[in-house]
């Protein structure tokens, strides 16, 4: 069972003390470990210069589930998801993902990882079938992996067009070539933010069985959503503006204005 | 429900491209993107030769040879490179590719070397242009031309370790078309130095002459191996976000 | 071993430069050739020595802020590097002065050492836009520190190179280091770039302490108004001592 942290009314006021007095929290031994666990975050504090992005994250993501993030704009999500994808370190804080501990051994966790954001992260000069190929290359998959493009290209219905430069290419064009890009190396974590976008609701059809649930896959799912977010996920991450924690448990039982409310978005 | 594809051609997970396999993936995807805009070669070739005609108006000569051959020559191959050192990292800073290559199991030193391999390719390509060009405009006797293409590589490789690294800090700076130049033209002083030292022998009125040449090239060698190592020594924290 | 306290480092440059000055205008005896333009030596050369030395020890803190991680280390790479293009100033005004004595023009290109101090002061003088440039802080350090690694590993490289260009071998001062000088001139010299080497620590402990300073009055500022009341360090460039080194420097 996991916890569910729910967080007492004068949170707001502990907050600022503990700004007063140190801004850089000292890291627990995890609270929380799961066997299973393919993240666990242990008061993760992100700073860029003397702003907290995010403050004291804790959850613990058993393998194979799917965590949805809510929370209004300036919550640190995207930043969240960059430190997950082994982008961008933490300034403190315990962060494992795959195992692995960051930023110590990113190196093991790199190649198991797909992240769809909000930069499709294509050349503009190279079409699409190139850019999938260089990024086989770059992941080490045999024969340049011909066959899963092939078969990528096809699920997305982007064979055809798969020989255009990128920059000729419509928005949800881009965006399904996207989906391909983050999944070529059959990540074992997905990282999605925002995956809809840009996206009809033809071709978000086309997209969603290749997103979806998986046994050998954790999902983390950032959406401003948030019926989208709550139906396809096991455990909510609710985070306010200022990047500290609302809520962090089950998603069931929790409807969407509930939520809402717990961020503080509008319902 | 299981993603398509044919199960065993994926790589299983843990598996890693050789850093070797890594740079020339990143290479020949610059090279095609290169071949596909002609934004960076072209350019460089056209600023050398206007460069060399402003000089023959300049320094009002219709002839050059020596010291004065050699640093013509010189300082225009060092501007050019300069152009081109500009839009090493920018495509991939604002086309979003630079991400997708970090998130892969490569190591860093696979992009900078690619990006140093890719500089170097594209200089040996504008001295293949110009230097016939200016031999053409200035010069009575080719003689001299091939030896020179040996000094040239050898500060091509010193002016793509200390570019890469200069490149790699500006990328992702306000004003960095005004940075690369400001930081990198006292960097490549030396070069200067010693490719002119060697190149004025070479270049001499009276045919090539080969005196002292070999200090210079190891001095070349010596700057070209400093510099790699440092950014080999440095590149993980240049990569970081 | 304790360190020894600012005040004191500072009372000791003081007490050295003035011995040294001392020395210069009552002991050292007149140079044959140069008369007493000379002197100005005694205060050139130090400068010089103690700013490339302050340059690589930029470098050397850059390298200490890229394996730790450390803010402390980055505001020490700075602050050397800061002085050290203040103290290359002195150095080239100095020389300028030198050259006019010693040959007629305000600069001269047959002095290797003149020339190559000038492309390092040219290339750390890029330090501070280069700084000014990268908005986020800790690229910035980062950036900065790979930066005095560069420029460090590149000042004796310079040196070699431009002494290589130089065909003729101008009589310097230094041109034979033992038996060059008279016992008189060495011992003056000795005692002034002692005194500069202390003004050099002192005048960067000095820095540091006052970064220190301002920086706490900042965060308990920050943490009594609110952190929008005030802004969070006064200068784009210049690093702020972090509240971690305020207790262990």
């Amino acid at each position: 069972m996991l916890p569910a942290c729910r967080l007492p009314a004068d949170w707001d006021n502990r907050t600022l003390m503990a700004d007063a007095t140190s801004v850089q929290q000292r890291a627990d031994p995890a609270a929380t470990t799961q066997p299973n666990a393919t993240i666990e975050l242990s008061r993760l504090w992100r700073e860029f210069g003397e702003r907290a992005v995010l403050r004291d994250v804790t959850i613990a993501v058993p393998a194979g589930s799917t965590v949805a993030v809510l929370g209004p704009n300036g919550a640190g999500k995207t930043t969240l998801l960059r430190i997950l994808a082994t982008l961008l370190r933490p300034t403190s804080g315990d962060v494992q993902v795959l195992g692995s501990r960051l930023p110590q051994d990113a190196w093991r966790a790199r190649g198991r990882i797909g992240l769809l954001g909000h930069d499709p992260l294509l050349y503009r000069d190279l079409s699409g079938a190139e850019n999938l190929r260089f990024q086989a290359r770059l992941h080490g998959l045999p024969g340049e992996g011909a066959q899963r493009i092939a078969g990528l290209l096809e699920q997305v219905r982007m064979s055809r067009r798969a020989d255009e430069l990128v920059r000729n290419l419509s928005a949800g064009m881009v965006q399904r070539l996207a989906v391909c890009r983050a999944l070529l190396h059959e990540p074992e974590l997905l990282l999605l933010d925002e995956p809809g976008s840009h996206l009809d609701p033809a071709a978000a059809a086309l997209v969603a069985p290749l997103l979806g649930q998986s046994p050998g896959r954790t999902r983390v799912l950032v959406t401003h959503d948030v019926d989208y977010g709550l139906a396809e996920a096991d455990l909510v991450l609710a985070l306010k503006a200022g990047g500290s924690v609302a809520y962090a448990g089950a998603a069931s039982g929790l409807s969407a204005g509930d939520a809402r409310a717990i961020y503080g978005g509008t319902p | 429900m299981t993603p398509p594809g044919n199960e065993t051609e994926t790589a299983p997970a843990g598996y890693r491209p050789s850093t070797l396999s890594a740079l020339a993936a990143i290479l020949a995807k610059d090279l095609r993107v290169e071949l596909r805009t002609l934004q960076s070669v072209p350019a460089m070739a056209l600023f050398a030769i206007t460069t060399f005609v402003l000089f023959r108006y300049g320094l009002d000569r219709e002839s050059l040879s020596g010291g004065l051959a050699a640093g013509v020559l010189l300082a225009t191959v060092l501007f050019a490179a300069i152009l081109a050192v500009n839009r090493l990292f920018v495509a991939e800073r604002d086309e979003g590719g630079f991400d997708a290559i970090r998130l892969a199991p490569v190591d860093g030193s696979a992009l900078l070397g690619a990006k140093a391999a890719a500089l170097v390719i594209y200089l040996l390509v504008l001295e293949a242009i110009a230097v016939p060009a200016f031999a053409l405009f200035f010069m009575d006797s080719w003689a001299g031309v091939p030896p020179l293409f040996g000094v040239l590589v050898l500060a091509d490789l010193g002016l793509a370790a200390t570019g890469v690294l200069i490149s790699s800090i500006a990328a992702n700076s306000r004003a960095r078309d005004l940075l690369v130049p400001l930081v990198l033209l006292p960097l490549l002083v030396p070069v200067m130095i010693a490719a002119a030292g060697a190149s004025r022998e070479l270049l001499a009125a009276g045919g090539p002459s080969y005196d002292g040449v070999a200090k210079w090239l190891a001095v070349l060698a010596f700057y070209d191996m400093t510099f790699a190592a440092v950014g080999f020594a440095v590149y993980d924290y240049l990569l970081e976000d | 071993m304790k360190v020894p306290s600012l005040r004191d480092t500072a009372i000791a440059a003081t007490l050295l430069l003035c011995a040294g000055f001392a020395l210069v205008f009552f002991y050292a005896p007149l140079d044959v050739d140069q008369g007493f333009i000379q002197k100005i030596f005694y205060l050139h050369v130090p400068l010089a020595i103690c700013s490339l030395a302050g340059f690589i020890v930029g470098g050397i803190f850059g390298i200490a802020h890229l394996r730790t991680g450390k803010a402390i280390h980055d505001v020490r790479s700075y602050v050397s590097i800061h002085l050290s293009v203040i103290f290359g100033v002195g150095v080239l005004i100095t020389g300028s002065i030198w050259a006019h004595a010693s040959w007629g023009k305000w600069w001269v290109w047959d002095e290797p050492t003149l020339v190559s101090f000038l492309i390092v002061f040219l290339l750390y003088a890029t330090y501070y836009p280069l700084r000014y440039a990268i908005e986020d802080r800790d690229r910035q350090a980062r950036y900065a520190s790979v930066f005095a690694i560069t420029a460090g590993a590149f000042v004796p490289l310079n040196f070699i190179a431009v002494r290589m260009a130089e065909s003729l071998v101008h009589p310097r001062v230094f041109a034979t280091a033992n038996g060059g000088l008279p016992g008189s001139m060495l011992l003056t010299f000795i005692v002034c770039l002692a005194g500069m080497a202390l003004l050099w620590v002192a005048l960067v402990r000095f820095e540091l302490a006052a970064k220190s300073a301002s920086a706490s009055l900042s965060r308990l500022r920050r943490a009594i108004e609110g952190e929008t009341q005030v802004p969070a360090s006064g200068s784009r460039i210049a690093p702020g001592v972090p509240s971690s080194a305020t207790s262990a420097s």
